[in-house]
């Protein structure tokens, strides 16, 4: 299963979820935001919430600006 | 705490907000927060490398500034609302600076994906600082749509033209039933001090701080710029007169 991650393609075992996809990729599990093919998944769903094959997800997070 | 700064059901001791953009790197931008007293900043909100943060969030926890996450970049509503809900998850705050510009030549807010984005934000219980064009009629409209503070431009971001329609902000002011914040265009000082005079409530700024020659230095002169036109306002300047008055009694 594939998914693109800040567009860096990535593998995934089947039935992963946003939380083991962060975890994978190395994220901080603070001060992140995650959306999932241009929704936002909570905080509270990432352990819940599969990555469907060929998903599109980013990871945000707060930089200088404004 | 005199004369605070209320927005919403925050109180603020300075009426300069500040943003980090712009800062040659984090050091630099220490030095002129702390230099212009500001207790909100902006921050935005952009793809993380795998590091996570950039470091931003820590030195304003560390300075005890209250992060003010924006919408910078986004063209529609659509793309605003996204951002500001990304922004509320990861930093862990329901306020949000709306920025929803036209295009990228000239950065002006686009009028009508701002109202809407405002309207959505505002139903989703976000408190919305909406930075808005110097336009009384849409300022009066997003008041309407529950925002919790308007901010014109004096003149595009980044320009440092200062403020091209000083009698708009007067409007503004005037019919205004929340803060009003000048954001975007200051250059210098007496621009600052100029917004406050307006009758404005703070001034929000950055470029005109973070890329000057000295940054830590023209933090301080616009610390003092926006306390002096508040001082100013408060005071009840003299009206203009066409002729000479003595200020020496006749001998």
């Amino acid at each position: 299963m594939r998914a693109k991650v800040n567009d860096v393609e990535v593998e995934l075992a089947e039935g992963g979820t946003v939380e083991d996809v962060l975890r994978e990729r190395g994220y901080p599990d603070s001060g992140v935001a995650v959306a999932l093919d241009g929704q936002l998944v909570r905080r509270s769903a990432w352990a819940s919430t599969d990555v469907p094959d060929g998903a599109r997800i980013e990871v945000f997070t707060a930089v200088q600006g404004g | 705490m005199p004369d605070p700064l209320v927005i919403a059901d925050r109180k603020f001791s300075s009426r300069l907000i500040m943003g980090t953009g712009g800062a040659a790197n984090l050091a630099v931008l220490e030095r002129a927060l702390v230099a212009s007293g500001t207790e909100l900043t902006t921050v935005a909100m952009r793809r993380a490398d795998t590091e996570g943060g950039t470091g931003v969030l820590d030195l304003l926890r560390r300075l005890d500034i209250t992060p003010l996450p924006n919408t910078a970049g986004c063209q529609s509503a659509a793309e605003a609302v996204l951002t500001a809900r990304l922004a509320r998850e990861a930093l862990d705050t329901n306020w949000i600076k709306l920025e929803v510009v036209a295009d990228e030549r000239t950065l002006l807010p686009d009028p009508v994906e701002l109202l809407e984005a405002a309207e959505q934000l505002v139903q989703d219980g976000f408190t919305v600082l909406a930075y808005t064009n110097d336009d009384p009629v849409l300022a009066l409209r997003l008041a309407e749509a529950g925002v919790a503070a308007v901010m014109p431009l004096g003149s595009p971001i980044g320009t440092g033209l200062g403020i091209r329609n000083p009698h708009n902000i007067e409007l503004i002011v005037a019919r205004a039933n929340v803060p009003v914040v000048l954001d975007a265009g200051i250059g210098t000082a007496s621009e600052a001090a100029l917004a406050m005079e307006l009758g404005c409530d703070a001034v929000l700024l950055a470029s005109s701080v973070t890329r000057a020659q000295d940054p830590e230095r023209m933090a301080e002169a616009m610390r003092d710029g926006v306390r002096a036109g508040r001082l100013a306002r408060g005071a009840g300047r003299i009206p203009q007169r066409f002729w000479a008055r003595a200020s020496s009694p006749p001998r």
